[in-house]
């Protein structure tokens, strides 16, 4: 055939074939990822999805940094054992603020999606110490030094803004407050009404229970939001999706 | 070669020993090489000339010769035969062409303005799964149903209802409490054991489905259960000797080893600060979720160090609520579960 001769021609070229493999990636990746940029039905618009608090966004980058996603999923899948298991199947919109996302792709441990409220603050703090202290089979390593590091709003307002230029909408008052509601989430006696207007339903406690505000605060107030912006008993799910 | 019976009787110097071929053919092999470097003979057609194809194969069934066609591709005089795919290879990857047609016209595939085209067979992970738990949801519907419906006390001495939700009553342990009460419900520090018949809060049917409907300390439950021990060293209520007194005075309670003096000497301060939740003779107080401290059961420990720790710095054990993430029938078999577990009341 005729066109088998010519394509004789790329398979002999180097640089060709090279050009032209690029081309066929090029359209393939086109095809597959520009519509999720402007198809309505991508991410279906939930209410209660907030971008996450300064102090909630620095629990997930030590959650980031510790690398959990690489042993913990936070994507329930539409399946019943799944759902039975960890709640109601993930939403799209309920990781849209996450940049990057941390579905992850392997359970070594199980889905954090929806562990927000299901333990409280002084199991994680117990679990994260010493994981065999509370589940005896656990095979998760101790995390208990992120009680010792302090931590303070220093970049927290650059932070913000980092996620702003990616699309997270941060308004300026949220900027602007930055730093006290990084500090106001974990003191009790802080202007709890302003932070919750900024971020409704946000969580103020002093989640470690030590007096100075450290690493595990963070990353308990990020896992204690986890799955619980949206309210499933009100909400109810397109079928079409 | 190696075939006995075609060995010639000729002496094994002879070249006419076929064992002493291949010697000798090496050697005419390596002379023509030789020549062939020195340029006496002259160099093989260019690749892209197809040289006379000589190889011969097989024609189906064994009938027959047919040629094999060369790929022109020669490599110091190894060429490449052009042998056609296999056909069972070929044929299935049709068959994966004719599929991914079919596949594409039948599921969810190609976008579109608004949507992806929905695919002809209607097929939806969400309405799936949907369909999926309503399957067993209506298959356990009535025992469900009647679950709810019926007075708690009145569920132990129905066979039915009972064989349900101790079943359904475990395998929601298993997912959702044995975290932090264990997979064998015996607790741990801080975790209360569910097999003995000490209890914070009640051990009734009633009492347990009220914790586990509202949680314990749960900041997001209105009606959760709530008490506060006050942290008597970190909030300066009390100096450091009188906690290590009071400490000993708990130790007394209980008749473990203690110091006397000591004791006594706590006897007051509990008097004061411990005994409107703990009572005077330490027996507590299930509407405040005050552990009875004159029995063998502890919930963190009663070494004298941990007593310490528990008085100075407050114990807040927290229980999260689970009428939001459990239905009515789950949170009463749970109930039914725990309250068989050994202790309850």
């Amino acid at each position: 055939m005729a066109i088998l001769e010519k394509h004789k021609i790329l398979e002999k070229n180097a640089t060709l074939l090279l050009i032209f493999s690029f081309l066929v990636v090029t359209i393939g990746g086109i095809v597959q990822i520009t519509p999720l940029f402007y198809l309505e039905n991508t991410i279906e618009k939930v209410e209660g999805v907030r971008p996450y608090t300064p102090l909630e966004l620095t629990g997930r980058d030590i959650y980031v940094r510790e690398g959990c996603y690489t042993c913990h999923s936070q994507m329930i899948r539409p399946m019943r054992d799944e759902v039975e298991r960890y709640g109601h199947y993930s939403l799209a919109a309920e990781s849209m603020y996450d940049h990057p996302f941390q579905w992850g792709s392997k359970r070594t441990g199980p889905d954090l999606a929806r562990v927000g409220g299901r333990y409280s603050d002084e199991w994680h703090i117990d679990h994260l110490r010493d994981p065999r202290s509370v589940v005896p089979e656990s095979i998760m390593p101790s995390y208990g030094f992120l009680l010792n590091r302090v931590i303070g709003p220093e970049h927290i307002a650059e932070r913000l803004r980092t996620d702003r230029t990616v699309g997270v909408p941060y308004d300026q008052a949220m900027l602007q407050n930055a730093v006290a509601d990084f500090r106001t989430q974990a003191d009790a006696f802080g202007d709890l009404a302003a932070l919750q207007s900024r971020y409704p339903g946000a969580q103020v406690r002093n989640f470690d229970r030590q007096p100075q505000l450290t690493e595990m605060d963070a990353l308990i107030a990020y896992l204690q939001v986890l799955g619980t912006m949206v309210d499933f008993s009100t909400f109810e799910p397109d079928p079409n999706r | 070669m190696s075939d006995e019976t075609k060995k010639p009787v000729d002496g094994h110097a002879s070249p006419a020993n076929p064992d002493n071929q291949i010697g000798l053919r090496r050697q005419a092999a390596d002379a023509e090489h030789a020549a062939k470097i020195a340029g006496d003979i002259p160099p093989r057609p260019a690749p892209d000339q197809p040289i006379a194809p000589s190889h011969r194969r097989k024609g189906r069934h064994g009938v027959g010769l047919k040629e094999t066609p060369s790929t022109g591709h020669d490599w110091d005089g190894i060429t490449e035969y052009d042998n056609p795919m296999p056909r069972w290879w070929l044929w299935t990857f049709y068959v994966t062409i004719v599929w991914a047609l079919g596949y594409v016209v039948a599921y969810p595939a190609i976008p579109l303005v608004s949507q992806a085209t929905q695919g002809l067979l209607g097929t939806n992970s969400r309405t799936e799964v949907a369909a999926e738990i309503d399957r067993f949801d209506q298959a356990n519907a009535p025992v469900k149903a009647a679950l709810v419906e019926a007075d708690l006390d009145r569920i132990p001495s129905d066979p039915q209802l009972m064989s349900y939700a101790t079943n359904a009553g475990g395998a929601l342990y298993r997912t959702w409490c044995a975290q932090c009460h264990g997979a064998g419900a015996a607790g741990g520090p801080g975790y209360p054991n569910l097999l003995d018949d000490s209890w914070l809060w009640g051990g009734s049917l009633e009492d347990i489905h009220l914790t586990l409907r509202h949680g314990i300390r749960d900041p997001l439950d209105a009606e959760t259960r709530y008490s506060e021990m006050p942290r008597f060293g970190a909030d300066g209520l009390l100096e450091r000797p009188q906690i290590l007194a009071v400490a000993e005075h708990v130790r007394s309670l209980s008749g473990l080893p203690h110091d006397a003096a000591r004791a006594a000497e706590g006897a007051a301060v509990y008097a004061d600060n411990c005994s409107a939740c703990h009572m005077d003779d330490g027996s507590g107080d299930r509407n405040q979720g005050a552990p009875a401290l004159n029995d063998q059961i502890w919930l963190y420990g009663s070494e004298p160090s941990t007593l310490v720790r528990i008085i100075s710095e407050g114990p807040y054990g927290v229980m999260p609520a689970w009428s939001a993430r459990l239905s009515e029938a789950d949170i009463r078999s749970l109930a039914v579960y725990v309250h068989g577990l050994g202790g309850g009341e």
